[in-house]
């Protein structure tokens, strides 16, 4: 099963894949996340791997993970190691005047569950596409906030120097 | 479903279970004697029949790939029919082994164990190895063979000490047929009928005790009695390790005596809270007192059935 949300960010390419690049950051806009902690030596990159738990229906589902694209600063893509399959994808394109659009893929399932497996990946879908919209709207506002702060500061260095 | 018991004699049956236990089955135990007639032998035939159906004990046996498989049935089950939720996880060591101590709700089909079962595998995933405790009729039941793929096996003392020896997380319910089927007016009620062997299982093996409260599970039929005086006087006790014969409401039935083809268990909300592990030798000392330690974990797990109890709105909904 294959749920998508996407979203029109205020902010240039570079900022925004600073943010989801960044695993300490994933818990603060990621909703229904509950778990997203670094297992591999490199933080992020290529190989890097995360212990990962969403909450979905009555269970925290999602395992290890491991980033298997990394092409900076526009695709990052991890697919499961352990636990439920699954395969992510944060998709990001510069958009004229500063801005960026942002895409966020999650494909899931469980080879070999039958038809009920099928039922279970579809009655999942609402809520998992729910998480994932409520989280590029988190992804939006924290990364816009940053970029006004970053410019407050910005200008009052400026007047201060004046 | 799970009981836990401890038996003292060392003798081990072909099936790893210990021979009193097993002479229990039999009716071969103390009083079984002399117990003629059309009647004793025709029970004592049936005790034979289950004896026979229950598996040679194999922790081999837990299937994580079937597990997998079986997950999102599992989350059909406990979220959509029982919408549940199971709190606190974070609350079970991350390695090693845990001996995970729960209430036992919902008669002969308890909904807990399915609720915690999906969550802990979801969690933890499902190479970490996880068995549950379960009375030996219910191993034997035609049909719920699958069981003993999901890490369910007969309850004995060296199913559990070998478990936690392999490092595994073990879920018992002390309370075991006893607490099951407790009339429904004593649902919010936490009753292990003082068993205590689950206490000197985590003291031999000096693993951490996680105490497992579960709710909703007895709105699940309408239960109305242990039916205890009736199994001593069909010498259920004897012969199954059955000291209940239950009495209850229970959907397609009406009335359903015993719960042996089991029920369709009412939709009730299931809600499961872990609690933080208990070192017993930090927490009680190099030579704890049973005892003490036996009201400590109670009162601990009362208080929090208690607190979901609070939370509840509507029996059955939640």
């Amino acid at each position: 099963m294959r749920v998508q949300a996407q979203i029109d960010v205020s902010a240039p390419q570079e900022l925004v894949w600073e943010m989801i690049t960044d695993p300490s950051r994933y818990l603060h806009f990621m909703a229904g996340l509950t778990r997203w902690e670094v297992v591999s030596k490199n933080p992020k990159g290529l190989g890097a791997r995360y212990r990962t738990l969403m909450r979905v229906g009555s269970a925290e589902v999602g395992g290890l993970v491991e980033v298997v694209e990394w092409d900076e600063p526009g695709d990052l893509a991890w697919t499961s190691v352990t636990g439920l399959d699954q395969r992510g994808r944060w998709r990001l394109r510069a958009r004229p005047h500063g801005r960026t659009h942002v895409e966020f893929r999650l494909s899931y399932g469980v080879a070999g569950s039958g038809l009920l497996g099928w039922v279970a990946e579809r009655l999942a879908a609402p809520t998992v596409r729910g998480h994932l919209k409520r989280s590029l709207q988190q992804l939006k506002r924290q990364v816009e906030h940053d970029q006004l702060r970053a410019l407050a500061v910005e200008r009052r260095a400026k007047s201060r120097v004046a | 479903m799970a009981t836990e018991e401890t038996a003292s004699a060392a003798a081990v049956s072909s099936n790893g279970h210990r021979k009193d236990a097993a002479d229990e089955l039999t009716g071969d135990g103390p009083g079984a004697q002399g117990n003629g007639g059309l009647a004793g032998r025709l029970v004592r035939g049936i005790a034979g029949q289950v004896q026979s159906r229950i598996p040679v004990a194999d922790l081999d046996e837990r299937d994580p790939d079937y597990i997998r498989e079986n997950l999102p049935r599992l989350w059909l089950l406990a979220s959509i029919y029982f919408r549940g939720e199971v709190r606190g996880l974070g609350n079970i060591p991350e390695t090693g082994p845990v001996l995970l101590v729960g209430n036992h709700s919902g008669g002969n089909l308890t909904p807990d164990t399915g609720v915690f079962s999906l969550a802990f595998h979801a969690y933890f995933g499902v190479e970490r190895a996880f068995y549950q405790l379960a009375h030996n009729l219910v191993l034997s039941m035609p049909g719920l063979a699958f069981l003993r793929k999901f890490g369910t096996v007969a309850a004995s003392p060296e199913n559990a000490e070998t478990a936690l020896r392999d490092g595994a997380a073990l879920l018992v319910y002390p309370g075991g047929d006893y607490e099951v089927h407790r009339p429904i007016w004593e649902r919010n009620r936490v009753d292990f009928n003082r068993r205590k062997g689950f206490i000197r299982l985590a003291l031999e093996e000096d693993v951490p005790l996680v105490p497992v409260v579960a709710i909703g599970g007895q709105e699940t039929s309408i239960f109305l009695s242990r039916g205890e005086t009736l199994a001593r006087v069909l010498r259920l006790d004897r012969l199954f390790r059955l000291k209940v014969l239950p009495v209850s409401l229970a959907l397609p039935w009406g009335l359903n005596v015993g719960d042996f083809l089991g029920h369709i268990p009412l939709p009730a909300k299931i809600t499961i809270e872990v609690l933080p592990p208990i070192d017993l030798r930090e927490e009680f000392g190099a030579d704890p007192d049973v005892d003490e330690i036996y009201e400590h974990v109670i009162r601990l797990m009362q208080e929090t059935l208690d607190a979901l109890a609070a939370e509840r709105q509507l029996p059955i909904l939640g």
